[in-house]
């Protein structure tokens, strides 16, 4: 199947009017992987056989007509639970982790008979930037083999990007589908904090995390978002808040629409190829009909620190459940219960995910509390409070989703703090629980840039209806990459 | 140094990691730098400014008391590493060998 030339909407028809089957379609994505995965690295695990037997059961009963994603196979990420499917979170301490049960993301796919064809690799408990801190295994860039897929949902995005899948789902808590969606030049996005369920995501920093979709169209993304989208009482962070049909304004209209171009976004730290590539998209809104001005989010800088510390002081008390005893690896070779603790944590957790487990403690503890978490909490409050007043005047923010494009495999991995700073366009977006989207607007030598579009809070419909007109009036989202003559 | 490696010892007690000599070395000195990066907070004034710990306008919500089944004890013992008899089996909390 090449997904290049289909959407959900295609794909769709081709089924309701038996062009293809399910099997067909199913069997077809596999044969994808299969071709194109040697080079991407994108899937940890696949769902073969349980997804060929859903298929055939599909095509007994026939695809419905008004459910657009029946019969459609996704990409699920490694740290979203799948009831019987191995899910790991890219971690040696959960390897041989079966969930016994669905996360809510998932039960409304099955509902809606979604097929799920495997789960995609990450950056270990999705803390990361390029996918690199995967224990398992290396994902590499759709467009580039030597440099990285981005991350930490760096298996969704490459395996979209590649045209292996349609569609797929992520998870982001600083930066983690956006970024690496502009790496791969797809469309992804981060919804409004609460907007999604996170019940069954594997929890990394819970007033962060956002699970979300990643897809070669707005439409698409839209459409998937709605599918997933809702209050859920096993998550008491889930909101309750209205949910239009995302699709519903995407007409192109954007006129007299207001965005604020943040100079701390266009500023020295980013690259001046992708700076360029921003400028020409703004052009683009203004083309359109949007007015664009100039405005300052003067805390953004201190988005970094502030994150680091959050994220993973609450990493450091979510983590604390992998304790060798309930799931999970549990060492062997140990004289009492603390070595169980200590041995199998030791030895189950990769370095990045130690070293943030050891912040998060050393900026909880007595002593630095005051210094490190509330002052990191305060800080948080003035970044959300220069959102808010941007959002007095105007409906979205745009600039760059990532200050460069993708960098080398092994470039920046020794290097936590410049890894860190890859994530300074997005993290603010976590720490207010805005909705940020990514979308392809151009190249620099060979690899997509990534614009980024930030709405208010619970307005993604506006975010969409922008990236929509935008997609429309370019023709960045048309470009595939190839694969040395593999395909 | 903004943390010395005694200080990440006691740091990695707490959290139950276990490091060699050599581990602790490379972890003390980039333990360092991002305690250095992060510093840079200190420059923020935030007198009188409320903490932020979660990002949403939701209160508590009660449910109505009925009873539903929950997950069989089969089910929920499916990954734990070590059972017996419907028990979770841990090694003695105190040392044996050390207690004689």
């Amino acid at each position: 199947m090449n997904y290049f030339k289909h959407d959900f909407a295609s794909l769709h028809e081709l089924l309701v009017n038996k062009e293809l089957s399910v099997t067909d379609l199913t069997q077809q994505t596999f044969d994808n992987i299969e071709k194109r995965d040697q080079k991407i690295g994108a899937f940890l695990n696949l769902n073969k056989a349980a997804a060929l037997k859903q298929a055939a059961q599909l095509d007994q009963k026939g695809v419905a007509a008004d459910n657009l994603l029946s019969g459609i196979p996704l990409g699920i990420k490694d740290n979203i639970v799948t009831k019987d499917l191995k899910t790991t979170a890219a971690s040696k301490i959960l390897e041989n982790f079966n969930p016994i049960y669905d996360a809510t993301v998932i039960e409304k796919l099955n509902a809606l008979q979604t097929i799920t064809v495997g789960k995609t690799n990450m950056d270990e408990f999705a803390m990361g930037g390029s996918t690199e801190s995967s224990a398992f295994k290396l994902t590499k860039n759709a467009w580039d083999q030597t440099k990285v897929p981005g991350g930490s949902s760096g298996g969704s995005a490459a395996a979209v990007a590649s045209g292996e899948v349609i569609a797929a789902l992520g998870s982001d808590t600083g930066g983690s589908i956006r970024q690496p969606a502009a790496y791969n030049g797809i469309v992804g996005v981060k919804p409004t904090y609460g907007r999604v369920s996170r019940y069954g995501l594997i929890a990394f920093a819970s007033s962060l995390d956002q699970i979300g979709p990643l897809t070669r169209t707005v439409r698409d993304n839209a459409i998937l978002l709605n599918a997933i989208s809702g209050l859920d009482p096993h998550d008491s962070t889930s909101s309750s808040h209205a949910i239009p049909d995302f699709t519903a304004k995407l007409d192109g209209n954007i006129k007299g629409m207001k965005i604020a171009i943040p100079k701390e976004y266009m500023g020295e730290g980013v690259d001046s190829e992708v700076r360029e590539g921003i400028k020409n998209a703004i052009a683009v809104f203004e083309k359109l009909g949007a007015t664009v001005d100039e405005v300052s989010l003067p805390h953004s800088k201190y988005g970094v620190p502030v994150y680091y510390i959050i994220a993973s002081s609450e990493a450091s008390s979510n983590l604390q459940r992998f304790d060798g005893i309930r799931y999970g690896h549990r060492a062997a070779d140990v004289k009492n219960l603390e070595d169980v603790y200590v041995k199998s944590r030791s030895e189950g957790f990769g370095d990045e995910v130690k070293r943030r487990i050891m912040l998060g403690t050393f900026s909880l503890s007595a002593g630095t509390y005051d210094a490190f978490f509330k002052k990191a909490a305060q800080v948080r409050t003035l970044i959300c409070r220069d959102f808010a007043n941007v959002f007095n005047d105007y409906d979205l923010v745009l600039g760059p989703t990532s200050p460069t494009t993708a960098f080398g495999i092994g470039e920046d991995i020794n290097d936590p703090i410049t890894m860190y700073m890859n994530d300074i366009l997005t993290i603010p977006v976590n720490l207010a629980g805005l909705p940020g989207m990514s979308l392809p607007a151009g190249f620099a030598k060979g690899l997509p840039i990534g614009m980024q579009l930030i709405a208010n809070r619970f307005d993604e419909e506006t975010m969409y209806r922008a990236g929509y007109a935008f997609e429309q009036a370019t023709d960045f989202h048309k470009e595939v990459p190839t694969f040395g003559g593999q395909d | 140094m903004a943390i010395s490696a005694g200080e990440v010892k006691h740091v990695a007690g707490l959290a139950k990691l276990a490091f060699t000599d050599e581990e602790l070395q490379k972890f003390t000195g980039q333990m360092d730098d991002i305690i250095g990066m992060v510093q840079q907070l200190s420059e923020v004034d935030t007198d009188g400014i409320p903490v932020t710990t979660h990002i949403t306008d939701s209160t508590s919500v009660m449910r109505e008391d009925i009873a539903v089944s929950g997950t069989s004890r089969e089910e929920l013992m499916r990954n734990v590493p070590q059972h017996q008899d419907g028990y979770i089996k841990v090694p003695a909390i105190i040392d044996e060998s050390e207690e004689a």
